[in-house]
């Protein structure tokens, strides 16, 4: 119980320093912006930043006095399909995770020995829900990145779908693939019409 | 590249910071699902676009002319001389930085030249190394910087980034528009042929069939009679609208997306029953089949000469005014461009409501009425038979489009119709709406499949809004009245709230509309059941 009473006291340090931490992987042109500006409808990608790193924590110092895991896949989820979506590579849209294990650490490092000694059980815990954490957001990236390659050929499917029925062409097999960077739609030599 | 997944530790100690560096020292690097494919060289001969080539904007070669350079300075200056607008533009900008954080690209992205400010900055340092005395002596030191291929590619890169949705424009002082910025780059890089697929293919159509998706008129007209045979399943009611009609008091236009793709063809249902039941004289035409124009996402010029089509098909079948459907560009460019092009269409009478007399004075010059403005009329002198219950099962919020809201003034229209066709109605918070809407991202010719990434990234702050009024009053319905919004949104929804679709504003109006003559209505223009219907039943 020491260590959840030492985060609770240090939450908002441990808090800023984490957001902090997540804004740097954006230019600093930008991270400013994401930092300052509070209002959830302007700023949806800092206050999306902001209150899942906050629910992440709470949920985690929750989980620490009772036997269950609580449902932490929301606020990962929201954060990750961001990330998912803007210049990232997965190793470093999901980074974040890591770097609350970093700042606990660091607010840590300065307690005595005899504190470090009795939390150090308890921390380990700690650190080992964290990477199960990290693991869990390999999924939630792998699954908006899923979708987004869904979104692309559904779009295209449902365009067609129409035109192609009334055109009578929804058996051609010229219906195109992706690559080939055309489409039926755009009148891919304008093949519409009829067969008969 | 190795595929190795780094160890936890490994990862805590990689340093994300990107080394500060200025922006001009920045190069552009092509990130994966940020742009759209390179026009083929058949849809820019169809138009005489010049350098028609195989290219692909991911290579290293553009093929660009020898010249390039000069024809693009040469377009610059040409440019410079006759829009005073962007010569102001390129010169008033005090980086003030109002604008900066108001693009939904920037706020999606966080990638800095995504600001608008810098967007035009791209540009601007060319402009200044070229046509102003300080840039040219000074240099960087008085922000210019010499036209190179990367810089070129740069602004190609960033004028495909930009929706033209003039949300920037609001909070500038000076009135800068960026979108207009966009407009003229988007120009000048197609003097070089570095026009995208997306949007090169439409215009070519358009200028061959009348619209952007090549259909032809056989096929134009057996579309419509597709909802025809739906409306007659869900109504009991035949109609028999007219093609080609001389004679006609009324042209009606629409985006083509309303004939072809879902959910868009609900509301042209909408439409037709609309008609059918006010027994308006009015006639389709499957020459001026498209109220969308990707022209204007071109250049001036194209845009000029794929309008004209509109006015000269109603010249040709001898209609009174013309009435356009629920189409967002379309409005744009009557508003603000048509008058400068071609004059006022004096050829056509100004239009009369002939239901309810009303005179629209807002239309003197173009002589074409949005729909929205014609059926909030229609409402207003209680002359149309409405049973909202039937949209019971909808809880609708609406989203203003950027090109009817911010480039046209129409706020309260649609939000009138949707309340009287409605019981349930939620509006997005203020800063996300009216003329502070946020774009769905995919405007101006960018609602293509390959930058699916940048379309999320640029919809996030819509879909957000959005989120925020299903989780407080479990909206389910997006209503619009746009085509791209339309074709947009759904995937942006899917992506970022889930559970809420999209509807044109007319679907909902044809849902709530009582026919004479109908039978009893059990499923809504989607073919699902009325929850009305059902309770009444329980
Ligand atoms: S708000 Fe206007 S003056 Fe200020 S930086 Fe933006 S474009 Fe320039
Ligand atoms: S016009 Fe719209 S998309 Fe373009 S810079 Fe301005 S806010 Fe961004």
């Amino acid at each position: 119980m020491e260590l959840k009473t030492l985060l609770l006291e240090k939450r908002s340090v441990i808090l800023e320093k984490w957001f902090n931490l997540i804004l740097e992987s954006y230019p600093p042109d930008a991270s400013g912006f994401l930092r300052s500006q509070r209002n959830q409808f302007t700023n949806p990608v800092g206050n999306t930043i902001l209150k899942g790193t906050e629910g992440l924590f709470d949920k985690l110092l929750g989980e620490m006095d009772s036997d269950s895991e609580e449902a932490v896949s929301l606020f990962l989820d929201n954060i990750i399909r961001i990330k998912a979506i803007q210049d990232f590579t997965p190793s470093q849209a999901i980074s974040f995770i890591f770097d609350l294990k970093k700042v606990i650490r660091e607010e840590l490092k300065n307690e005595n020995s005899g504190v470090e000694s009795r939390i150090s059980g308890e921390l380990l815990k700690l650190e080992s829900r964290i990477d199960e954490l990290a693991l869990e957001s390999f999924d939630i990236y792998m699954k908006c990145r899923e979708k987004i390659y869904d979104l692309r050929a559904k779009e295209f499917q449902d365009k067609t779908f129409r035109l192609l029925q009334m055109a009578n062409l929804i058996s051609d097999p010229e219906l195109r693939s992706e690559e080939d960077h055309g489409s039926v739609l755009k009148g891919k030599d304008n093949n519409l019409k009829p067969e008969k | 590249m190795s595929n190795k997944v780094p160890t936890p530790d490994e990862l805590s100690k990689i340093d994300y910071k990107p080394p500060k560096r200025k922006w001009m020292d920045t190069p552009v690097e092509f990130k994966p699902g940020t742009w759209c494919y390179g026009s083929r060289p058949k849809y820019l001969e169809a138009v005489g676009m010049p350098n028609p080539r195989d290219w692909k904007p991911s290579d290293e070669d553009w093929k660009l002319p020898e010249n390039w350079k000069e024809i693009f300075l040469e377009g610059m200056e040409e440019r410079l001389r006759k829009y005073r607008s962007f010569r102001l533009f390129m010169d008033i900008c005090v980086r003030c930085g109002a604008c900066a954080d108001k693009c939904h690209f920037f706020i999606g992205s966080g990638d800095p030249k995504n600001m608008p400010v810098l967007r035009a900055e791209l540009l601007r340092s060319v402009y200044r190394k070229y046509f102003t005395t300080s840039g040219k002596l000074l240099g960087k030191v008085a922000g210019a910087r010499e036209l190179t291929v990367d810089v070129l590619k740069e602004i190609w890169y960033y004028m495909y980034q930009c929706s033209e949705c003039r949300r920037c424009s609001v909070f500038c002082p000076y009135g800068i528009d960026t979108a207009e910025i966009t407009l003229i780059g988007r120009e000048l890089l197609n003097l070089l042929g570095l026009n995208t697929d997306w949007i090169a293919g439409p215009v070519a159509n358009c200028y061959r069939t009348g619209n952007h998706l090549g259909i032809e008129p056989h096929t134009f007209k057996n579309s419509l009679e597709f909802f025809l045979s739906d409306i007659e399943d869900i109504t009991g009611i035949k109609i028999e609208p007219s093609f080609n009609r001389k004679g006609a008091e009324i042209l009606f236009v629409t985006p083509s997306g309303d004939t072809f793709a879902d959910p868009g063809t609900y509301t042209c249902m909408g439409y037709l029953m609309l008609f059918h039941e006010l027994g308006l004289d009015y006639t389709w035409s499957t020459y001026a089949s498209e109220g969308g124009n990707f022209g204007f996402f071109t250049s001036n010029e194209m845009a000029k000469r794929l309008h004209y089509k509109i006015f000269a098909e109603a010249k040709r079948l001898g209609v009174k005014w013309i009435l356009g459907g629920e189409c967002g560009h379309m409005w744009r460019l009557l508003n603000q461009y048509l008058d400068t092009w071609h004059g006022p269409a004096d050829f056509l009478e100004e239009p009369v409501s002939p239901i309810t007399g009303t005179k629209f004075e807002n239309t003197k010059s173009s002589r074409l009425v949005h729909i929205a403005e014609f059926t909030a009329d229609l409402i207003k002198h209680g002359k149309l038979n409405l049973d909202p219950s039937r949209n019971d099962h909808l809880k609708v919020t609406f989203h203003d489009s950027c090109n009817t809201s911010r480039g046209m003034g129409i706020f309260e229209e649609p939000r009138y119709i949707i309340k009287n066709v409605c019981n349930h109605f939620y509006e997005m918070p203020e800063d996300t709406i009216r003329e502070k809407t946020f774009c769905c991202g995919s405007g101006s010719g960018l609602n293509a499949g390959e930058n699916m990434e940048l379309r999320m990234r640029g919809g996030f702050p819509r879909a957000n809004a959005v989120r925020f009024v299903k989780e407080k009053h479990g909206v389910n319905m997006l209503a619009n009245i746009c085509a791209i919004d339309r074709a947009a949104l759904p995937p942006l929804m899917d992506y970022w709230v889930t559970d809420v679709r999209v509807t044109g504003v007319h679907e909902l109006v044809g849902n709530a509309l009582v026919m004479k003559g109908e039978k009893e209505r059990t499923v809504d223009l989607r073919n699902e059941p009325l929850t009305s219907k059902e309770s009444k039943e329980e």
